[in-house]
């Protein structure tokens, strides 16, 4: 039987073929889903948040998306991938609420601050993005598998994808 | 909430008891009819407990979203399962036929946001007779898509300052329909030392 492993918010999750990792409901928040073809290990973050770079006390490694990354590689490295085969895909990062220009709130538009953050982080450590399903304003579940690198995208009112 | 004590978070408690109040009285007054409302619970959870929210992640829902600005800032949302929002479309509007249940027409929004501009509106203006302070609230706007997509904006707030979400859950029944609402206050974090200072609990 395949092992379905969910990865909640601010949550990383890691496993090889033929596993499969699945995160409901990604909003503003992103899945960063990364791939080593090669030896077929694929790992999940579920991130918050754009940097951890102005906190000072960092708890969560999966709430950011820096950090979260760096944790990423080193779980998948455990289970045998190499940093420098490693591809990623993304989805997510949608901003739920259309509010106009007038807000004070610029979290509201995080979910576009966190794609970005995501693609600087990605290219700063040579990780090719391969494809990506981000922004609108509707939810996102998605499900990445290990044997393929599919990912697969559902939502209500906006259909079914494979990236 | 790692930077409140025991004694600030039942403060805070209470506030959201006593708004949640208020909103059920509005809402009462609305439908020109008996509300019920259960105590409500105050909910402390981890981030990757929000799937046990609203019944599930991938549940249905509509959300309001209002901001506030004045003496403190922050948002407030109020969030109803799907049964729940058509329910209470049903109460406002008896004669209505609805099209379909899977997106909401712009007279069902619009009615949607009306309600949660005023039971939000109830919440926010007993923060502001408690501690004194000015709150003005903003428009509304409204979401129908998947708990914990839409619970990521209130979460993504609370991220900001701790690991965890709080927020208060308040029921509302009327006969046999039953309006089931979840409210959640998140004030900017430099405005909790305001309100905790304004009900003298700041230490």
């Amino acid at each position: 039987m395949t092992t379905r492993i969910k990865v909640g918010m601010a949550d990383i999750k890691v496993v090889a073929a033929p596993g499969v990792l699945v995160t409901l409901g990604l909003g503003s928040c992103v899945g960063i889903a990364l791939y080593d073809e090669f030896v077929k290990v694929a790992g999940l973050a579920h991130v918050m948040l754009p940097s951890s770079r102005r906190i000072t006390n960092n708890e969560n490694k999966a709430k950011y998306v820096d950090t979260a990354i760096l944790q990423l590689i080193e779980d998948m490295t455990a289970l045998g991938a190499k940093k420098e085969r490693l591809t990623a895909k993304l989805a997510g990062g949608a901003q739920m609420f259309a509010y106009g220009n007038n807000s004070q709130n610029t979290l509201l538009k995080i979910g576009e601050r966190n794609v970005a953050s995501t693609l600087e982080e990605l290219e700063g450590l040579k990780i090719p993005v391969i494809s990506q399903d981000t922004g609108g304003n509707y939810g996102r579940t998605i499900e990445f598998f290990a044997d393929t690198g599919k990912l697969i995208i559902r939502t209500i009112g906006h259909g079914v994808k494979e990236i | 909430m790692n930077f409140l004590n025991d004694g600030q978070l039942d403060v805070l408690k209470e506030i959201g008891n006593i708004g949640a109040g208020n909103a059920a009285t509005s809402l009462s007054k609305l439908m020109s009819r008996r509300v019920d409302m259960k105590v409500p619970e105050v909910k402390v959870i981890n981030f990757d407990e929000v799937e046990m929210v609203l019944g599930g992640a991938e549940t249905l829902v509509a959300g309001i979203y209002m901001e506030f600005t004045g003496d403190i800032q922050g948002t407030i949302m109020f969030i109803l399962d799907k049964s729940s929002a058509f329910n209470l479309l049903s109460f406002l509007m008896p004669n209505y036929r609805f099209k379909n249940h899977e997106t909401f027409s712009s007279l069902e929004s619009s009615a949607l946001k009306e309600v949660g501009n005023i039971l939000t509106g109830a919440y926010l203006s007993s923060l502001s007779t408690l501690t004194g302070l000015y709150v003005k609230p903003s428009i509304p706007a409204l979401a129908y898509d998947m708990a914990a997509a839409i619970l990521s904006v209130p979460m993504i707030e609370f991220g900001q300052i701790g690991e965890q979400a709080f927020f208060i859950e308040t029921v509302f029944i009327d006969g046999l329909n039953q309006v089931k609402g979840n409210f959640f206050l998140i004030p900017k974090i430099d405005s909790y030392p305001i309100i905790l200072r304004s009900l003298g609990v700041d230490r």
